[in-house]
């Protein structure tokens, strides 16, 4: 495998998304909806990251009870409903999955 | 001699708006630690060699982009779909230097450069409290710098940190603790849920995540991005077109 090849890749397309801007700053105006859509960017693409992480956790659907990720998930997402603070929902989600985890060998 | 006096308050005021980025990127900084580790002991296991590894985190810095690569890596895509899929991940970043250029304009060019390089989630959320806070702004780049700087190192030492406990611990990664990712993901996520827009946009990237799974080379994860967006975005249009129109009743 090209790490080299992998490593520049990644490198040229996360620069040029979070340069662009700075770039032209000033001298380029995008439209308002071009701005609303890229509001949903972040949430949408997380979400799509999250759903199979803790759906999927060993690569198999596991929708069930016992899914030490699924319900850490659900506890971290009303922590985060909550508190409204994300180091808060990390250490109490974190937390939580290590006592499922380890503490009832789920 | 006055000029000398100066430039001496000058380097300190600047010393101490590095200091102060720094501080409050702290919180976010804990948060990111497991990140990093995790990052580092899953490196080997997805089939990146550990040099890869921490080229990655010095070259790329983009904590999220580079899990999503390892996850790639391990189910044998190909670069070019990483690569792609990179972008997608990264492209919330325009919106964070969109919020930006008003304080950028005034730079030169290689301020930019320097900070487009650092600009994470987590320097993003730093620096936009100290422009919401402090009204004067002329050395709040200092303050951005100091943000990055300690963010960047942080980041490059946990992965190295994480590599090197992956070697002396190889179970590691069975212990689950890639839920360090999805969880500070979460949090991330739940502050956009306050409009039904925003509500659509998850909701169906949710849904479709999970109904693509099954696509190669977990192309699924662009495919309900792209959904998400686009529900989000024309039930925004709509419930807009939708006030408009009662307005133009009354």
């Amino acid at each position: 495998m090209n790490e080299t090849g992998l490593i520049l890749g990644m490198f040229l397309v996360t620069f040029s998304v979070r340069y662009l801007l700075f770039a032209v700053a000033g001298k380029v105006h995008f439209p308002p909806w071009l701005i609303t859509g890229l509001s949903f960017v972040p949430p949408a693409v997380l979400t799509a990251i999250i759903m199979p992480a803790i759906l999927l956790p060993q690569g198999e659907l596991w929708a069930e009870p016992d899914n030490p990720w699924l319900l850490a998930g659900v506890f971290a997402a009303l922590v985060s409903f909550w508190r409204k603070d994300l180091l808060t929902t990390i250490v109490a989600g974190m937390l939580f999955f290590m006592v499922l985890r380890f503490g009832f060998n789920f | 001699m006055g000029s000398q006096i100066s430039s001496q308050t000058m380097t300190d005021i600047k010393r101490h708006e590095m200091l102060e980025g720094a501080k409050a990127t702290l919180p976010l900084i804990i948060g990111a630690i497991p990140f990093g580790i995790i990052f580092g002991t899953l490196a080997g296991p997805s089939g990146l060699s550990a040099w890869g590894a921490l080229a990655m985190s010095v070259i790329v810095f983009a904590g999220s982009a580079q899990f999503i690569a390892l996850g790639l890596l391990a189910a044998g895509a190909a670069i070019p779909v990483i690569i792609a899929t990179t972008f997608v991940v990264n492209l919330r970043h325009i919106l964070y230097a969109a919020n930006l250029v008003p304080k950028v304009r005034h730079l030169p060019q290689r301020w930019r450069i320097m900070m487009a390089f650092g600009l994470t989630d987590e320097t993003f959320a730093a620096v936009s409290n100290r422009f919401l806070l402090q009204e004067n702004t002329t050395h709040a780049h200092w303050f951005y710098l100091g943000s990055w700087l300690a963010m960047y190192s942080n980041w490059v030492f946990c992965t190295g940190l994480g590599i090197g406990l992956g070697e002396l611990f190889p179970d590691m990664t069975h212990w689950g603790l890639d839920f360090a990712m999805s969880v500070t993901f979460i949090g991330m996520v739940v502050p956009y849920l306050k409009s039904k827009p925003m509500w659509g946009a998850v909701i169906v990237a949710a849904a479709m995540a999970m109904a693509t799974t099954g696509l190669p080379h977990k192309l699924g994860l662009m495919v309900a991005a792209i959904c998400g967006i686009s529900t989000g975005l024309s039930l925004h249009l709509l419930l807009k077109r939708g006030s408009a129109q009662e307005c133009s009743d009354e």
